[in-house]
């Protein structure tokens, strides 16, 4: 009797207990013990205090190496934008063979490895590949380009792989988009673009915004095509960490650089869903 | 005036759709065509046609093995996580309580942090532990990682699922067991079906977490490739590229005839 009591309290969430306990063993703990062992002042766990974090504000390498992240984050998020609405567009205004189509083409790359696809784009972009070979057998370049180990063709890799996390989501929102919204606006003679901006953007926040978390995170942590498509020149945080860990076997500091890294992507979380929502009351009211 | 301003917009639209549907397309089909190439370097188009690569894929013990050791880890990690994650999907997506809004945050939060944080931080867990580097360990970490699709594709199942039908069966005498097994279980199959499909594909690609956890007697797949590439555009991972992409597509049809496309898929965001 006092047994069944105890199970009560859990109430219907029970069977989610032997999960929640996985978790707080294999996900929880480490992050504690990552926060801890950041604390530790030298690479052979002597001394505790906050010398790592000062490192990586002092350093001269370190806060540039997350900027760079975070920026190539953002990159890749307004492309993976500016890509998926016109397609998703293009989705809800077609027939069921388009639809179909489209989705075949979302669901081919996201369940195809994403290793698979960086090496697509190394055939892309490499010095004999199908940009360089087009552009020479065209004439309109002189001599191959560098294409791969830049920024540019880095953002545009990272974009094509993450670009079904973002079209998901915002196909599924337009989808739900009242048709008679949009109809009322143009009887009202708002012009397409007004329609876009004041009528569907707005009802679809909250997939681009799911859309983008999602893309954002991806494309952060993407260490396969970071490494191959951006070479050893552009250096991000995983990267980073992994070097410091591995290479340089500074534990503390690979913490550290861990823990600063999570932190801003939790923040940036934490800031882009308050500001959609603030947006969604606003749109409600 | 208006009308060219609409037309405008219908062009814009149009083009970048088109140019999103080339992007989404072509790595696929340049993966297919250089993997049948007969020159020793990735030149595209291939000057010369050959199922060379293929023939040396059979004879690359080490891939074969970093193959078998990826399926393995994907297969245990896949079982564990659709079976943990379907119970937990049934447990908090109906709850409305904040502990069961906490559990769904923290269940689904793999996604959206850095996994490479979270391999390291296991490495650290497991060497402070003394537990040595294993396809165990790297599987522990491959459950957490591919959760967040099971609970995700299952829970939208379990919330199109009428409650009544549950209180029905309760109601006329069956046992909890009995409703779970033949009312609820067969009515979010499809959800399970789609959630473990997605989790075996992402563990059998996932880097941040095996990138830490690996060692030289547990290497797999995708970081095998990516060692080759580093090391030299070795035209073996062609090949091996051309393989994932002829599964992954007999995959997806065999889903779209089984489940339907999209149904499951359209994640809720």
């Amino acid at each position: 009797m006092a047994q069944r009591r105890k199970l009560e309290i859990f109430g219907e969430t029970l069977p989610a207990m032997p999960l929640a306990a996985f978790f707080l063993v294999a996900f929880v703990a480490p992050f504690i013990l990552l926060l801890v062992i950041s604390l530790y002042q030298s690479a052979e766990f002597r001394g505790v205090g906050l010398h790592q974090y000062v490192k990586f504000v002092t350093d001269g390498f370190s806060i540039g190496v997350l900027w760079d992240t975070l920026f190539l984050g953002f990159c890749v998020t307004a492309v993976c934008l500016l890509l998926a609405y016109p397609l998703g567009l293009v989705y809800i205004a077609g027939g069921p063979r388009l639809r179909a189509f489209i989705l075949f083409l979302i669901m081919l790359p996201l369940l195809t490895s994403a290793v698979v696809r960086t090496f697509a784009w190394l055939v892309i972009l490499g010095r004999e590949g199908i940009i360089n070979s087009a552009m020479l057998a065209l004439g309109l370049w002189g001599q191959p380009a560098r294409l791969l180990y830049t920024w540019g063709g880095l953002v545009v890799a990272l974009a094509q792989i993450q670009l079904p996390l973002m079209a998901l989501p915002v196909i599924n929102s337009l989808l739900k988009v009242d048709r008679s919204l949009v109809d009322a606006a143009e009887g009202l003679g708002a012009s397409s673009w007004r329609r876009f901006r004041t009528v569907i953007l707005p009802l679809t926040l909250p997939g681009a915004v799911a859309g983008s978390l999602l893309v954002f995170a991806a494309s952060t942590t993407a260490f396969i095509t970071q490494t191959l498509v951006g070479g050893g020149r552009i250096v991000l945080m995983p990267l980073n960490i992994y070097q410091q860990a591995v290479g340089v076997q500074d534990w503390p500091f690979a913490a550290a650089l861990s823990i600063v890294f999570t932190v801003c992507i939790v923040a940036i979380n934490w800031f882009v869903n308050a500001f959609a929502q603030a947006r969604m009351r606003g749109v409600n009211a | 005036m208006r009308r060219s301003a609409d037309l405008a917009y219908s062009a814009f639209v149009w083009i970048i759709a088109l140019f999103a549907m080339v992007l989404l397309l072509a790595p696929t089909v340049v993966v297919l065509i250089t993997s049948f190439t007969g020159a020793q370097t990735l030149k595209f188009p291939p000057p010369s046609w050959s199922l060379l690569w293929y023939r040396e894929l059979l004879q690359s013990d080490e891939l074969i093995a970093a193959t078998l050791t990826s399926l393995k880890i994907a297969f245990w990690a896949t079982l564990a996580c659709t079976m943990l994650g379907t119970a937990a999907a049934l447990g908090i997506a109906r709850g409305r309580n904040g502990w069961a809004r906490f559990l769904d945050s923290l269940f689904v939060s793999p996604m959206v942090l850095p996994a490479m944080a979270f391999g390291l931080a296991l490495l650290m867990v497991f060497s402070l532990m003394s537990v040595r580097l294993s396809i165990w360990t790297l599987t522990v970490g491959h459950i957490v990682i591919c959760t967040p699709f099971v609970i995700r594709m299952v829970s939208a199942s379990v919330q199109q699922l009428n409650p009544l039908l549950d209180d029905c069966s309760l109601s006329l005498g069956a046992s909890r067991f009995y409703t779970l097994r033949r009312i609820t279980l067969p009515l979010i199959s499809r959800g399970i079906a789609a959630g473990s499909f997605v989790a075996f594909l992402s563990s059998f690609d996932h880097v941040p977490v095996s990138l830490f956890l690996s060692d030289a007697r547990t290497e797999v797949l995708p970081i095998k490739l990516w060692q080759i590439l580093e090391a030299s555009l070795d035209v073996r991972v062609a090949a091996v590229s051309g393989v994932i992409v002829i599964l992954t597509l007999v995959g997806l049809i065999l889903a779209a005839r089984l489940f339907g496309l999209g149904a499951n898929v359209q994640e809720r965001p």
